[in-house]
């Protein structure tokens, strides 16, 4: 028997870009077609040496510009009991990795050979119902995650005591607040048994002290000899629960190795990155976008873009938006993280008085938020997250860098261990008492 | 050696580019069977929880058709009812014709309104168009229960051929489940299918439950078109299975459904086969183009 979990060889996806507008056309569109493409298909059958390859030849031309290689020539091996780490930057891949070896989407070429009971999380509470109790929610997404009946009641009231909501049982789910439909859902999720398991970001749920509970239970299970691929812009969690990573970028991969090399070298990467960034579609994690960031800018002091600020000067964020709806209306969170993707401030729309934003679509609006810079010198990203009136995500674009710098190299003090800068004067008051001298 | 049966059992799952025509995994389907219950369970507990009449809108819907056709057809165009009374013929045509019409009306949508089964997880896709064709026959099996009274009233006695009844509801789950198959499938593609259908089903209603077979007997070919139809054979069947003696007493002829079902159960198979082959072939670009 082998000790591979899984064998990846040579996974390859395609995307056609404007899928959206291509694939899904409507049934009209593709009627009104057919008499076109018999036209050109008899011309090709008319005159199959010369016009035949022209056509043809211009065609597939077109059809490149539209593909988008997700993942390219992906191979790499991950033994039983490893824990991987899949890390990269939005649009690397990561994402399609996943649900390409869960078997939600179908690879292009290549395969992959997994080798014991697989079970993938790609998101917590997938089938909810809101009209049914915390209960029956539980057996019906446990089964749709894979789980056998009885497995669900043998581990029924484990799930019920992590998830902390006992009392709300046979409370449909759809009174639930959101942080304990979120609680219920991972627990659920979190009680999944199998010798491989895939997890993508879902340690992105809830407050911080169930953040910190969700990450003790995945260590657990990281404890028990299991193979766990795991996806995370968190870099801390990645360096801490995962013995090996891989580096994804533009869908290929560009490094495997111990975690923490991988780690380091994905973040010395990373101030190479465009940080006045054009949001693209595999930027966005849902598309198309009801409330479509397109553009983020950084503008220093002087109002002039730019990926690194001074320590200290104040800067302002610019958001380009555009709408699909005129009667909606959305709040905007920005999260500033630091480079192992630790949240170190949350700006939120909705605290100030332009509290929600709107639109016409078709037109382009932007906004400019005026912040202060608190940070001391290094690498930093920001998440910029809009959101409805009802206060339910709707997108989310991560990762978006930028450096602080220290205004002059012999500016000791600015580069001191830590995140934030902290105004001190420092004295010496009084003599306290002979011998007792200050350091 | 505690762990000397699970090393043998290891499943080994290949991840590929698909190919082949049409490959069912039964095993696999076999494993997923819990699934689709607790999704009928789930399907039937959301219509009914929230639902002001509940359980009574199973019958209300073909009950109600059933008044509208007894009136407009039998009352003022005076059409055949093979001498059976206008509600006890409409209501019984109605029955499998509703359990069909719901099964496929809430199957060729099931995927569209399931994104997050599609996107986010991995199950054998031909369970969620099955789940509604499921979950409707408890609709159906309500709205039989009205017969009941209703034979009561109009007097009405009922055959010994009632035991046939369940094969002719297989005929009707494999329509239902073929057409959710295809239209399902249909509408990932192209979303204005959902336009066309409820057009469709209603002319295909008109030609299934409004007359009798015997209705055509003048015309030599049209016959064979009508045979085409499949429904028309389970919805002639459930008059025969029920009321045969009766339709004889009054004097029609009550002749068995073969000849309907003779054309009418292979074009079922036809439409399973055909639907079932192109949803394999659709669902691998299901998560990427919904």
């Amino acid at each position: 028997m082998s000790d591979l979990a899984i064998t990846a060889e040579h996974l390859s996806k395609q995307y056609h870009l404007g899928h959206h507008v291509d694939l899904t056309r409507s049934f009209r569109e593709t009627v009104m077609d057919i008499p076109r493409q018999a036209g050109r298909r008899l011309k090709g059958w008319l005159r199959p040496s010369v016009a035949g390859e022209s056509d043809s030849g211009s065609e597939v031309k077109k059809d490149e510009d539209e593909i988008l290689w997700a993942l390219r020539d992906v191979s790499f091996e991950v033994r039983k009991g490893e824990v991987l780490g899949i890390i990269g930057q939005n649009g690397a891949g990561k994402s399609t990795l996943m649900k390409v070896l869960s078997r939600v989407t179908w690879p292009t070429e290549g395969r992959a050979v997994i080798r014991g009971r697989v079970r993938s999380l790609l998101e917590v509470g997938t089938g909810f119902h809101p009209e049914l109790t915390g209960r029956e929610n539980i057996y019906l997404n446990g089964a749709i995650l894979g789980m056998r009946k009885a497995e669900i009641a043998r581990k029924f009231d484990e799930i019920v005591a992590f998830s902390e909501v006992e009392r709300f049982l046979d409370t449909p789910v759809k009174r639930f607040s959101s942080g304990m439909y979120v609680r219920l859902a991972f627990a659920v999720a979190a009680h999944l048994e199998s010798e491989i398991l895939m997890v993508d970001e879902v340690l992105a749920v809830g407050d911080a002290q169930f953040q910190a509970k969700c990450l003790g239970k995945i260590q657990d299970v990281v404890g028990h000899g299991r193979t766990v691929l795991f996806i995370s812009h968190n870099m801390q969690a990645i360096r801490r629960l995962c013995s090996r990573a891989l580096l994804l970028k533009g869908g290929q991969l560009v490094r495997t190795g111990e975690a923490s090399a991988v780690v380091d070298e994905y973040l010395t990467t990373l101030p190479n990155q465009p940080p006045n960034v054009e949001i693209v579609p595999a930027m966005h994690q849902t598309w198309p976008a009801e409330f479509e960031v397109f553009r983020i800018e950084i503008l220093n002091r002087q109002g002039v873009r730019t990926d690194s600020l001074l320590v200290d000067e104040p800067f302002s964020l610019r958001l380009s938006y555009r709408v699909a709806s005129a009667d909606r209306r959305y709040g905007l969170l920005v999260v500033v993280r630091n480079s192992d993707g630790v949240r170190l401030s949350t700006l939120v729309s909705t605290y100030t008085e332009s509290s929600y934003f709107e639109g016409v679509p078709g037109r382009d609006y932007r906004i400019r938020i005026e912040t202060c810079n608190p940070f001391l010198a290094g690498a930093y990203m920001l998440d910029v997250v809009p959101f409805d009136y009802q206060g339910k995500v709707v997108d989310r674009i991560e990762g978006i860098r930028f450096t602080v710098v220290p205004v002059s190299a012999s500016e000791k003090s600015r580069f001191s261990p830590g995140h934030i800068h902290m105004d001190s004067v420092w004295s010496l008051e009084a003599e306290e008492a002979v011998g007792t001298k200050p350091l | 050696m505690p762990s000397l049966p699970q090393e043998i059992e290891e499943p080994v799952l290949i991840v590929e580019p698909p190919r082949g025509l049409l490959r069912l995994d039964w095993k696999e389907l076999w494993q997923y069977g819990e699934l689709l219950f607790f999704l009928t369970w789930r399907d039937l507990k959301v219509k009914y929880r929230q639902a002001l009449l509940g359980v009574a809108w199973a019958v209300l819907v073909p009950f109600m058709q059933m008044v509208v056709f007894s009136f407009v057809f039998k009352k003022v165009a005076n059409l055949s009812t093979s001498g059976l009374p206008g509600p006890v013929f409409y209501y019984v045509n109605l029955l499998p014709w509703t359990y069909f019409a719901n099964s496929l009306s809430m199957s060729s949508g099931s995927l569209l309104s399931n994104t997050s089964f599609l996107t986010k997880v991995y199950f054998p896709r031909v369970i969620i168009p099955t789940v509604p064709c499921l979950a409707s026959l408890i609709d159906f099996a309500i709205a039989f229960v009205l017969l009941g009274p209703l034979l009561w009233y109009f007097d009405t006695p009922v055959g010994a051929m009632t035991l046939f009844l369940p094969v002719l509801m297989a005929v009707a789950f494999i329509v239902a489940l073929g057409t959710g198959f295809l239209f399902s499938a249909l509408q990932v593609r192209y979303r204005d299918i959902r336009y066309l259908l409820p057009f469709i089903t209603q002319i295909w209603m008109y030609g299934t439950v409004i007359f009798p077979f015997s209705a055509l007997s003048e015309y030599g070919w049209l016959r064979y078109v009508y045979a085409l139809n499949p429904m028309a054979g389970v919805v002639e069947g459930f008059r025969w299975c029920l009321f045969s003696e009766t339709i004889r007493a009054a004097g029609y002829t009550a002749d068995p459904p073969w000849f309907l079902l003779a054309i009418g159960a292979p074009v079922a198979g036809a439409i399973l086969l055909t639907g079932l082959f192109y949803f394999k072939k659709m669902e691998r670009t299901f998560a990427d183009i919904i």
